[in-house]
């Protein structure tokens, strides 16, 4: 029996996801300022229709998520991001 | 525009205001119209002053026409820092190109 078990075959090979480890890009490059004025490193935390990302997907930590998110809030107040579009990237 | 910045840099050094840096970026397109207008003037101050101050200055902002937009904040350590790295770059960058 252990012997059957150990040959089954997979017509196609099992795609085991390989989970790539998230980090906060603030904390690993040393980035203590999050720029409102700097729309094209803001866009990085927004997806396409001008919303911010979430903190499970972009992996920031929450003490830069808050800033990002003032940050964001700043820039749309000053018209240098939108508050809705489509497709900005 | 020339005329505006002068009148809110005299608000500010009046009122015991200290102008630390200004930039001009220019015409910029706005993100989204305002005022049905698509395209606006940016001009960055950053100043020392006394609470009371900001009262004033908004006020000033609210009443001229030419103001579409504005925005005060407090600035915190990081922001002072990185404000100032960014300006130190600016000149080295200049001296390189002379």
């Amino acid at each position: 029996m252990s012997q059957n078990q150990s040959e089954i075959r997979y017509l196609t090979p099992p795609t085991v996801e390989i989970k790539k480890k998230k980090y906060c890009r603030f904390k690993k490059n040393g980035i203590k300022y999050v720029d409102y004025k700097d729309a094209e490193f803001l866009k990085k935390f927004l997806n396409e229709q001008g919303k911010i990302l979430p903190r499970r997907l972009t992996g920031t930590s929450l003490k830069y998520q808050r800033k990002v998110a003032t940050a964001v809030k700043r820039a749309r107040h000053l018209a240098i991001l939108p508050f809705v579009t489509d497709l900005l990237k | 525009m020339k005329e505006a910045v002068s009148k809110f840099k005299g608000v500010i050094t009046e009122n015991g205001g200290e102008i630390v840096h200004e930039e001009n970026w220019g015409l910029r397109k706005l993100a989204y119209p305002i005022q049905k207008k698509t395209t606006g003037f940016y001009y960055l101050l950053e100043f020392k002053a006394e609470g009371s101050l900001i009262d004033k200055l908004e006020t000033q902002y609210r009443r001229d026409e030419r103001i579409i937009r504005f925005l005060t904040f407090r600035m915190d350590k990081y922001a002072v820092e990185y404000a100032e790295r960014k300006r130190s770059a600016k000149v080295e960058q200049k001296q390189q190109e002379e």
